[in-house]
């Protein structure tokens, strides 16, 4: 994914958050999204991310982040504790998807998943005429030494919310690198995927105190 | 002078629990007066918001910074990472080292004189825990006029001193950095203890901890428990780099029992050269009070017994650190999350083992200086 690419996602979460949420990013890198949302939306943030170097070079932005394996999931946040679950450009690495995904959904009010689509025009195209795999602008990686190893389209992604009742809130679609944001054909159009699904809390009534 | 060095320091000495006002101890013994040396570097800005305790471990002591002569030939035992322009910058916080109560560094201890009965206390010293050693360093900070400390931190025994900080004076911390620690001291480091114990209360000249009279301290005792606890520090890998199976000073086995591999040369080394700067019963004491030190204990679980905690954190811990081991830094991790609680968590990669706390400076001091610069900015500390 380019540099262009990902400025461009990030302002489309940066948009969609809300003033003041608190923020849990998953897979945070050095930490520059969640950077914004605090400096931009009065976000309270936290990150949880896997390199060391990642882990440095957020605490040196003043943020809180903690080093480890989101494939271990989420078990120390309580339900709902957050407004916001941020997974972008992370899901693709995952080696647990859907333990990660139903911990997404049950510590956040609201969950966002944003990744790479592999039924791209140019990615399916390249496979048709070449037989080799794709190398989209966003997967710069080869088979043998990527770490996406989970390849999905935009129409696998929401067949798996269909399949297990998981409500989508809203789809941003997005093209690289001119940030279109096509409408129609998205599974064929958008290089890159931003959903926004709905936490279990949400939909369950309030407990009472 | 050393460049990013404090430069030449003295040592501080205070007495504090002055009778009838004696310190009350977890074990419910009373003791006081209390000597307490202690060491600070840098400036208390005007609103007294700029300082720093620094705890230190089993064997350290209030000199963590500097020399205390010209003559010294090594500084304090993290002047790695305090220092002007270091993690604990002194050009920009002020920071407090204290030695703990139990010690032998210049505060009260069993080699201190009681002065009831005008000998030194040996075993009638009472037993001390962790959060003694911070009642004591809690009354330091009265003395020196701290009401509010923006950071705690420590290694080891340190980082237990620095939770326990968390827990009992909550209003008092802004943020804590634990560094390769324990909530709890593990089974497997209570063994530890335990043989080394053993190995001082087992030496003839320890009579039953009053050989100060005898002028013949269990310095073989002693050693012994330093070189257990050594390889403890150590890893299996930095061993290997470190000796192998190298000889010392020879080409081939002597086929005899004097000293030849070059890690057993390096063990009996650091074992004579500790008997050199500590004392027998302080040894005892203060693994006493790590072997007791369970913050989980009274309340149930390690999340309940943060519940109170405010401060923010920045856990450290280190790969091949098998003492103290990531999964137990991890578990204060999860405490705190569960409390909400402001934390960050780094787990260095490095080969040096429990030691890496000592040895790993850089990351260390980017890590802790870039959080120190987080923390000040929210409290507007200058």
């Amino acid at each position: 994914m380019s540099d262009a690419a990902a400025r461009l996602a990030y302002d489309v979460i940066v948009d969609l958050v809300g003033r003041g949420s608190r923020v849990l990013d998953l897979g945070c890198g050095d930490g520059l999204l969640l950077a914004r949302l605090m400096a931009e939306k009065g976000a309270r943030g936290t990150g949880v991310e896997l390199s060391q170097a990642g882990v440095q070079a957020a605490i040196a932005r003043g943020l809180s982040v903690v080093q480890g394996d989101l494939d271990q999931g989420l078990a120390d946040y309580r339900d709902g504790s957050f407004d916001w679950v941020i997974l972008n450009q992370t899901l693709q690495s995952l080696v647990n998807p859907s333990l990660v995904l139903n911990e997404m959904l049950r510590v956040g009010k609201s969950a966002l998943v944003g990744f790479p689509n592999c039924g791209h025009w140019r990615a399916r195209w390249h496979l048709l005429l070449t037989g080799h795999m794709p190398q989209q602008a966003s997967l710069d990686y080869r088979w043998y030494d990527t770490p996406a190893t989970r390849l999905l389209t935009i129409a696998d992604f929401r067949s798996y919310c269909g399949e297990r009742g998981i409500n989508i809130v809203r789809e941003v679609f997005l093209t690289d690198p001119d940030g279109g944001r096509p409408t129609r054909w998205p599974n064929l159009r958008a290089e890159t995927a931003i959903f926004v699904l709905a936490g279990q809390i949400e939909g369950r009534p309030r407990q009472r105190p | 002078m050393q460049p990013r060095s404090v430069g030449i320091v003295k040592t501080e000495y205070v007495e504090l629990f002055q009778p009838p006002n004696e310190l009350r101890l977890d074990s419910g013994e009373k003791i006081g007066p209390i000597t307490v040396a202690y060491e600070t570097y840098g400036t208390l800005n005007a609103d007294r918001s700029n300082a720093i305790l620094l705890c230190h471990a089993l064997s350290g002591d209030a000199h963590a910074a500097g020399r205390n002569n010209e003559e010294d030939a090594k500084p304090g035992w993290w002047d790695d990472m305090v220092g002007p322009g270091k993690g604990f910058d002194t050009s920009k916080y002020f920071c407090i080292c204290a030695n703990v109560i139990g010690g032998c560094m210049g505060s009260t201890g069993p080699s201190s004189t009681n002065l009831r009965t005008g000998r030194p206390y040996g075993l009638s010293f009472p037993v001390v825990t962790i959060a003694d050693m911070v009642r004591v360093q809690r009354e330091l900070m009265r003395h020196l006029g701290i009401e509010r400390l923006m950071c705690v931190s420590g290694g080891s025994m340190g980082g237990m001193q620095a939770l326990q900080w968390t827990v009992d004076y909550p209003e008092m911390v802004l943020s804590a950095i634990p560094i390769a620690s324990a909530a709890q001291q593990s089974s497997q480091g209570i063994a530890f203890d335990v043989v080394g114990r053993r190995a001082i209360m087992s030496d003839p000249k320890w009579r039953g901890g009053n050989y100060y009279a005898f002028g013949d301290p269990p310095l073989d005792g002693l050693a012994l428990a330093r070189m257990v606890a050594h390889i403890t520090y150590l890893s299996e890998v930095s061993m290997r780099r470190k000796f192998g199976r190298r000889l010392q000073d020879r080409e081939r086995y002597g086929y005899d029992f004097a000293t030849e591999f070059q890690v057993e040369s390096y063990l009996y080394y650091q074992g004579d050269k500790f008997t050199q700067r500590f004392d027998a019963n302080t040894y005892l004491y203060i693994t006493k009070a790590i072997d007791y030190f369970d913050l989980a204990a009274s309340k149930g679980s390690l999340a309940e017994a943060l519940r109170e905690v405010t401060a923010k954190f920045l856990v450290i811990a280190f790969t091949s650190d098998w003492l103290y081991l990531p999964a137990q830094s991890r578990e204060i991790v999860s405490a705190l999350k569960v409390n909400n609680v402001d934390v960050s968590y780094c787990e260095i990669e490095s080969d040096y083992g429990h030691d890496a706390f000592l040895l790993e400076v850089e990351e260390q001091e980017r890590l802790i200086g870039n959080f120190l610069s987080g923390v000040a900015r929210e409290h507007g500390i200058a």
